[in-house]
């Protein structure tokens, strides 16, 4: 059977990316010539341990910074700028603006981007709010809500634009253990129901065995690709199929590692 | 070194809550009373009272020390006859004019300031320069260049808020975190856009703070010009009315327009300036 053609053209094309940036003394090679292609309705997931540029690609995906060499497709269309179409969730508490509700900083970018009017921008987003379990905070300003909450906001404030692609940056990596875990299955709930396409970065392996049903992995300085797997389908998520794949990515990514402690 | 000693583990029942003397009880009416900070405060304000009306009498010379009841007098008559209320509305008018011609240069500057490198050094050099200058200092100059005059005054108004304004507004806007950036830049925000909408309610808090000192040098340069010439064609606020009062060694008069200004500034800062910071950085949790 033929598939549609829209599931054969990726997402986001990544040719041959390498970023460099400076501090103040050095140029520092974050990546080095990573390439990959996000389908649509992926969760990919990009794993490796810190240094590995991982963030720093993402947020060339969000335009933030431009590849010095190699290029960034966004359904086509090179990468050039920030925008609306790639919705950035990032580890921070601080992404929610304080001095907006948690209503009024999800409909903020819908209003200002022009996507929707006023009202209808009110309905989607009471309408998100509801799916992430916060309906009974939407007049709350963030300071009051917990950890946990501002990044359920987050995240309902990046699906409520619909963007192409949902860029999440560690979004969980400063909550507790508990609460980590429950927003992770949270987020695969809203997998299902929406089926979004996420880049979702992390140093977890058993956050992207978890989460992902495609994992990056990269070494690090600087960041190049060391393998990209499918993870275990959730249908078949026995703990010891999954343990498995977990200690393979953690030989894949920690074996030159051993190496170098075994010479010393 | 040994082992640990091994203990026997320890379970215990709480204790239900009524065989407990005393959960709760509600503090006694002077507790009350001592826990309201503007109760207390205003306890201060009549000591003070009592010992400045207890001295004047044992001074017994108006001309040096007129009593807090004489004092209270003048202000009442002064505001019965409408003078000090008039006399206040001109430097109140003045005042404004002067402060929000502040801070719009202040606004302007820091636009510029925040967009192209130059614009930022030629403002930090600016209010390196003339942030530690007393605006009064300039009057003279102001004199020469604008005449006796509501110019005049403008120009030393304009000068006393400008700098603090535009020091605190840029420093509120370096300080915005990487990630409201982010976030703002998401949202496809650009130029005038982008500081309207995540700069200005980011750094609020600085900015009020910016707002807050610009009022407070603007109301004492202000009195202190007023007290040098005062005259605007002919008429003069309240700095104007205690010059006045002291020729004609109307001392409670004197008293009473101090007394007057520093009701003024205490209203501004302590109920304007409040309830702006309780509608918006209080609400927001932005109160560092």
């Amino acid at each position: 059977m033929m598939a549609p053609d829209h599931t054969i053209t990726p997402v986001v094309e990544v040719r041959g990316v390498t970023l460099q940036y400076k501090t103040s003394d050095h140029l520092v090679t974050a990546t080095y010539r990573v390439d990959f292609n996000v389908l649509r309705s992926d969760r990919f997931v990009l794993l490796g341990p810190s240094g590995c540029g991982k963030s720093t690609l993402l947020k060339a995906i969000g335009g933030y910074m431009r590849p010095t060499e190699g290029s960034i497709h966004l359904n086509g269309r090179e990468v050039s700028r920030p925008g609306p179409d790639r919705m950035m969730v990032f580890q921070e508490f601080d992404q929610l603006l304080p001095w907006k509700t948690v209503l009024q900083n999800v409909m903020f970018p819908l209003v200002t981007s022009g996507k929707y009017e006023r009202a209808a921008a009110r309905e989607k987003a009471l309408g998100l709010i509801a799916k992430v379990n916060l309906a009974k905070f939407a007049d709350s300003y963030p300071h009051t809500l917990s950890g946990g909450m501002k990044q359920r906001v987050a995240i309902a404030r990046g699906m409520a634009m619909e963007p192409d692609v949902l860029l999440m940056d560690e979004p969980f990596a400063a909550l507790d253990a508990l609460t980590r875990v429950r927003m992770q299955d949270e987020l695969l709930a809203l997998w299902d129901e929406i089926k979004f396409t996420v880049i979702f970065v992390t140093h977890s392996i058993p956050e992207a065995v978890k989460v992902g049903n495609r994992i990056l992995l990269l070494t690090p300085h600087p960041g190049q690709v060391k393998a990209e797997v499918n993870s275990v389908p959730r249908s078949k998520g026995e703990t010891a199929v999954r343990a498995e794949l977990e200690h393979k990515i953690h030989t894949m990514l920690f074996a030159d590692e051993i190496e170098e402690t075994r010479h010393d | 070194m040994t082992d640990a000693v091994l203990r026997p583990e320890i379970y215990r029942e709480p204790m239900s809550q009524e065989t407990f003397g005393i959960v709760q009880k509600p503090l006694t009416l002077f507790e009350r009373l001592y826990n309201q900070n503007w109760l207390r405060k205003l306890f201060v304000l009549i000591v003070i009272a009592v010992c400045w009306e207890v001295y004047a009498r044992w001074l017994d010379n108006e001309l040096l020390v007129p009593t807090f009841s004489a004092t209270v007098r003048a202000l009442v008559n002064g505001i019965a006859s409408g003078v000090i209320l008039t006399r206040a509305l001109l430097s109140i008018k003045v005042l404004l004019m002067g402060f929000v011609t502040g801070v719009f240069i202040a606004a302007v500057l820091t636009f510029i300031a925040i967009n192209t490198r130059l614009g930022n050094d030629f403002l930090e050099t600016m209010t390196a320069m003339f942030n530690p200058l007393p605006a009064i200092a300039l009057l003279p100059l102001a004199l020469i260049w604008f005449g006796l005059g509501t110019g005049s005054l403008i120009f030393v108004l304009v000068h006393s808020v400008l700098w603090a304004v535009a020091l605190n507004t840029h420093a509120g806007f370096r300080s915005v975190s990487a990630t409201h950036r982010m976030v703002g830049q998401n949202y496809g925000l650009r130029g005038i856009g982008f500081v309207a909408k995540i700069l200005i309610p980011a750094a609020f808090p600085s900015i009020l703070a910016g707002l807050k000192i610009g009022w407070a040098f603007a109301w004492r340069t202000l009195i202190a010009a007023e007290l040098v010439f005062g005259t605007t064609s002919g008429q003069g606020g309240l700095g104007w009315y205690i010059f006045e009062a002291k020729n004609q060694l109307n001392i409670p008069e004197v008293f009473a327009g101090l007394l007057s200004i520093i009701l003024i500034g205490l209203f501004i800062e302590n109920v304007v300036f409040r309830l702006i910071e309780a509608r918006t950085i209080d609400r927001w949790g932005m109160q560092s």
